[in-house]
């Protein structure tokens, strides 16, 4: 029933979209792989459109440019340092997609099983499709006007009936979770929700609750329960989405942002395998693949297991933290560039602060300055800096920082000990000697930046606050340490003019 | 209280312990000052300065001692001296009580109150007092100076229209300040400098000066920071070493430059006679601890002498007297400032501290009651090194044989998984229908897929790799088309508004994805 023709489409849009992750692995070919991608969605839209099972195209193609065009503006106007919520906020559009179809998927099972019944047949053998138990029943035409998803339900046999419910609720739910999951996970990006983990009371028995009680769920909907039980595990699921997400701590957002991006897939995987289409199948577990691949990689970046991520809890201390000795010393402006004027070679490591203040572009000016007076100057990035997996990169790129001075944790970090000067803007964790001298830390063995290592240290903070993820950092105490506080992006603009 | 600073009467001594400058600091304290007609004379203080800046300028000695309640001074107090100190009396000077048990006695049995510069300790907080570093680095700077009066060459490497100069080859034994002083000032005449210590940790500050240092391969025995910044006595052996090491040096060098002392024992030899007869005519050895017998065989105390074989080797023992005027401003500051720290309160009274620890460890006398030695330091001069963590070096074979394990472990794990995976499968595949296992062979194969890819992304695109698999999770509109021309309203409508959204996801993604990949540029 298939055409071959979109069949062909989708093996073609499924490599399109395999190269295209392919070739993010390098920044020139990355630039090639966004069209491979583009692409790919194009034919894959274009091959359903005019392939069996749609219709009313029309419409879609209309609201395909309306919200094409939103996206559009969107994308055009973010900022760089919105990224993050941005990526969130369009995960949270998929996942409500998700349960939508899901939704859709039953009710058209329910329309045919309301076409049997009202033609008054009963008692199906299990072996038969709905088709086949009308024309056995005599009434062959019954389903003659049925078309699109409905045509393929009425042609499934009672077990595969069983899966696609099975399926239907699959998707729902993990639609469901990535919706308030990432609507959440926005809220707190863009500041609109406490950063804070935080937990009703009960914690996570509460999700255990709520994914058993879907479970149940899932038992009387395939017992023909009815629609209810799909409903009701919705609200169970944005349930669980919204407390899993609440409950997990700032510092672990970048973590979260590529579970959810994992999710978004495997919700597209699961409604795939209820529509019976390989491409959104292959696409979904693409996705849902690359982003739990994404959390690892984060996750192993902070010496943290996935499981206590998603538990959430950050900051649950083994025992008393060291006690730290010594003042934080504040140095001014004049200070700083002197030093960095006798500098040979500096080392700067952003953090979240350089994105808030939008600090890029004077970094990339004092960057481009020092370098033209021939200073050795490196960008030391942490894979856990910022909110967003390469965040710091995207910004650095977008002030136009050459990213071949722009290094890993790994590349650089042996390097500490020959530098002069080490400017970290707005980081805090990520240079947290505690992680390597205090076992009862609670970022205990988490690889840092060991920016203390350098000569001198010079720390652009707002105050004398212990940051985002309010663990008290044993840096800033540290004799080679100096404090420049105030806001990055003025703290570097006064730099400027002193650089000579 | 009155500060009296007396004329030095030791022979060739040419410092004096007050300065005008130093007075005017004194009296800001607190305090009046004296001094003897003529004891600034010899460092180029005329008495006119002294009497301008408020001192007392007083005839002779004893109308000083009669006058003073405290006596400040540079060399350590004569027997004659010692015995114009009255009960109460306070003597600020170098005093060596190690080396001079009998004056020791002498003062305390005066009553006196001795304060020996020589044992300042050696911390942070005492550097602006510690004499011996002051004398030290001017001894250093005066013995390059002093070797470059007694050598025929530049210091400097010049190729000239007269013909090309090759550069001194300086070699510094001894990086203490002293040492390093002379690196210093060997550097900076253009010199070839190379220095040694028997401390490995000093290597840094060696090279910080600009100097190689003489690397010796020898195992450490001893922690430098441990006896309080001094070298103590090394091992026959490593000797042994030393000397081999120098005397593969020797026939290079132009100039030696030896500097090391033990605390409280006679110079070590290190430049033996066969190192001088190896050395090239014109060359000079200067050596700094002559006075306490000499690092070299061939050096006399106070004298220069020729060897044979045409090398100069310098055995003064007055290289900071050499240079009066420099060394005095420097002595009189450091004296100034054990001052300050005797008056906490500015106020012209003296508090004899004995809790203090810089005022404990120097004063020798107090009281009537000998005060040497001093109990240790309680703050450590330098922080103990921490030893070295080696990685341990593996053979060859034992690497290999961990390569061997780790891949046999590899492979363990990867057939495990594919037999339960596998199994897992055909299980699956006993109770599902075909048409449902044809698609998950291709969701199996999409992840296997997935997970090959991604671990290959850079991690500065991770935040593309975001962008665009969100972009590609609106694969999802694919759905929503299906279902969009069902006969069902309500259907119609939610796919309609998925549309909507998947819509926005697509080319709101790739847009993004496109902005973030055109910033990335290579310098």
């Amino acid at each position: 029933m298939e055409y071959g023709f979109t069949t062909a489409a989708y093996v073609l849009a499924a490599i399109l979209f395999i190269l295209s992750l392919g070739g993010l692995s390098g920044q020139e070919s990355a630039k090639r792989a966004v069209w491979y991608g583009i692409v790919g969605m194009a034919i894959a839209v274009a091959a359903t459109m005019i392939g069996p099972g749609s219709g009313n195209w029309g419409v879609a193609l209309i609201l395909l440019a309306l919200g094409g065009a939103a996206g559009w503006q969107v994308a055009q106007r973010v900022q760089m340092t919105e990224m993050p919520q941005l990526v969130a906020a369009m995960h949270s559009l998929v996942g409500l997609a998700a349960v939508f179809i899901g939704f859709n998927a039953e009710i058209e099972m329910n329309r045919v099983a309301a076409m049997l019944r009202d033609a008054g047949i009963a008692g199906c053998d299990p072996a038969l499709s709905a088709i086949g138990c009308a024309a056995a029943a005599g009434q062959g035409e019954l389903f003659a006007g049925v078309t699109g998803f409905a045509l393929k339900v009425a042609q499934k046999i009672a077990v595969e009936v069983t899966i696609l419910q099975v399926e239907v609720f699959l998707g729902v739910f993990i639609g469901a979770v990535t919706f308030t999951g990432s609507v959440i996970a926005y809220g707190k990006l863009s500041g609109k929700v406490n950063s804070k983990a935080i937990q009703l009371p009960g914690g996570h028995l509460l999700n255990a609750a709520a994914a058993a009680g879907s479970l149940v769920l899932l038992f009387l909907y395939i017992g023909g329960a009815g629609w209810w039980t799909l409903a009701l595990m919705s609200l169970l699921a944005f349930f669980i989405g919204y407390h899993l997400i609440m409950g997990i701590g700032g510092a672990d957002m970048p973590v979260v942002v590529s579970m959810l991006n994992s999710y978004s897939g495997w919700a597209a995987a699961a409604i795939g395998f209820s529509l019976s289409n390989d491409l959104l199948i292959v696409v979904g577990a693409l996705v849902g693949s690359s982003g739990a691949i994404l959390s690892y990689i984060m996750c192993k970046a902070m010496n943290r297991s996935f499981v206590s991520v998603i538990l959430g809890g950050f900051g649950n201390t083994a025992g008393p933290a060291q006690e730290i000795a010594g003042e934080q010393i504040a140095i001014d402006a004049e200070g700083v560039a002197a030093a960095l004027n006798d500098a040979e070679s500096i080392i700067i490591v952003p953090g979240y602060g350089m994105a808030v203040a939008q600090a890029q572009q004077s970094v990339s000016e004092l960057t481009r300055k020092l370098r033209a007076k021939g200073k050795n100057v490196r960008f030391a990035i942490h894979p856990v800096a910022g909110r967003l997996p390469g965040h710091m990169n995207v910004l650095l790129a977008e002030a136009k920082v050459p990213y071949d001075i722009v290094l890993e944790m790994d590349e650089i970090n042996a390097d500490f000990p020959e530098t002069d000067v080490v400017i970290v803007i707005g980081s805090n964790d990520i240079v947290n000697p505690a992680a390597q001298e205090d076992p009862n830390s609670p970022i205990a063995g988490m690889p840092v930046l060991e920016v203390w290592k350098a000569k001198q240290v010079f720390v652009s903070k707002r105050g004398q606050g212990t940051g985002y993820s309010g663990i008290e950092n044993p840096l800033f105490y540290k004799e080679n340490t100096r404090m420049f506080y105030g806001d990055a992006k003025k703290s570097i603009d006064a730099l400027l003019p002193l650089i000579d | 209280m009155k500060i009296g600073a007396p004329r030095e009467i030791y022979e060739g001594e040419a410092r004096v312990a007050m300065t005008p400058d130093s007075a005017v600091q004194l009296m800001k304290l607190g305090h009046t000052c004296c001094i003897e007609a003529g004891a600034g004379m010899k460092a180029g203080f005329a008495d006119a300065a002294y009497a301008a800046a408020g001192v007392e300028v007083l005839p002779d000695v004893a109308a000083v001692y009669a006058a003073a309640d405290v006596i400040v001074k540079v060399r350590a107090p004569e027997p004659q001296e010692a015995a114009m100190l009255r009960d109460g009396q306070t003597l600020i000077s170098f005093f060596w009580p190690a080396q001079n048990p009998d004056l020791l006695e002498q003062c305390r049995a005066r009553g006196a109150t001795v304060v020996a510069m020589d044992m300042v300790p050696r911390i942070s907080r005492a550097q602006k007092m510690d004499a011996l570093s002051s004398m030290a680095n001017i001894a250093g700077y005066r013995a390059v100076i002093e070797a470059g009066n007694n050598f025929g060459r530049f210091f400097t490497g010049q190729v000239t229209a007269a013909g090309k100069v090759p550069p001194a080859k300086v070699l510094v034994v001894g990086a203490g300040v002293a040492g390093l002083a002379a690196i210093g000032t060997a550097v900076s005449l253009g010199a070839i400098v190379h220095a040694f210590d028997v401390r490995p940790e000093v290597a840094e500050q060696i090279e910080s000066m600009g100097a190689n240092f003489v690397f010796l391969e020898f195992e450490p025995t001893q922690d430098g920071a441990a006896t309080g910044g001094y070298a103590a006595p090394s091992s026959p052996e490593f000797r042994e070493k030393q000397l081999a090491k120098f005397r593969e040096l020797a026939p290079e060098m132009d100039i030696v430059i030896t500097t090391a002392l033990i605390p409280g024992r006679p110079a070590p030899k290190l430049w033996t006679a066969d190192m001088v007869a190896m050395m090239k005519r014109g060359s000079v050895i200067v050596d700094l601890a002559a006075e306490r017998g000499g690092n070299c065989d061939l050096t006399v105390p106070d004298q220069k002498i020729v060897t044979e074989n045409g090398v100069t080797v310098i055995g003064y023992t007055d290289f900071p007297s050499r240079m009066a005027a420099q060394a005095s401003t420097l002595y009189a500051t450091n004296i100034r400032h054990f001052l300050s720290d005797l008056t906490p309160k500015k106020d012209g009274v003296i508090v004899h501290n004995m809790d203090d620890d810089v005022i404990r460890s120097a004063t020798v006398t107090h009281r009537g009651e000998v005060t040497y030695p001093p109990p240790p330091p309680k703050v450590q001069a330098i922080a103990a090194a921490k030893p070295k963590e080696k990685p341990k070096e593996l053979t060859p074979e034992e690497r290999r044989a961990q390569e061997a394990a780790a891949f046999r472990k590899q492979t363990r794990d990867q057939v495990a998984l594919l037999a339960g995976g596998g199994a897992l499968i055909l299980l699956m595949g006993l109770v599902t229908p075909a048409s449902f296992m044809s698609h998950f062979i291709v969701f199996v194969l999409a992840v296997f897929v997935g997970f090959q890819v991604i671990w290959n992304v850079s991690h500065s695109l991770h935040t593309p790799l975001m962008a665009v698999t969100n972009a590609i999770s609106s694969i999802i509109i694919l759905g929503a088309l299906l279902q969009i021309g069902s006969g069902s309203n309500l259907v119609i409508l939610l796919a309609a508004l998925s549309v909507l959204m998947a819509g926005v996801n697509i080319f709101g993604g790739f847009q993004v994805t496109r902005r973030m990949l055109a910033m990335f540029q290579k310098s």
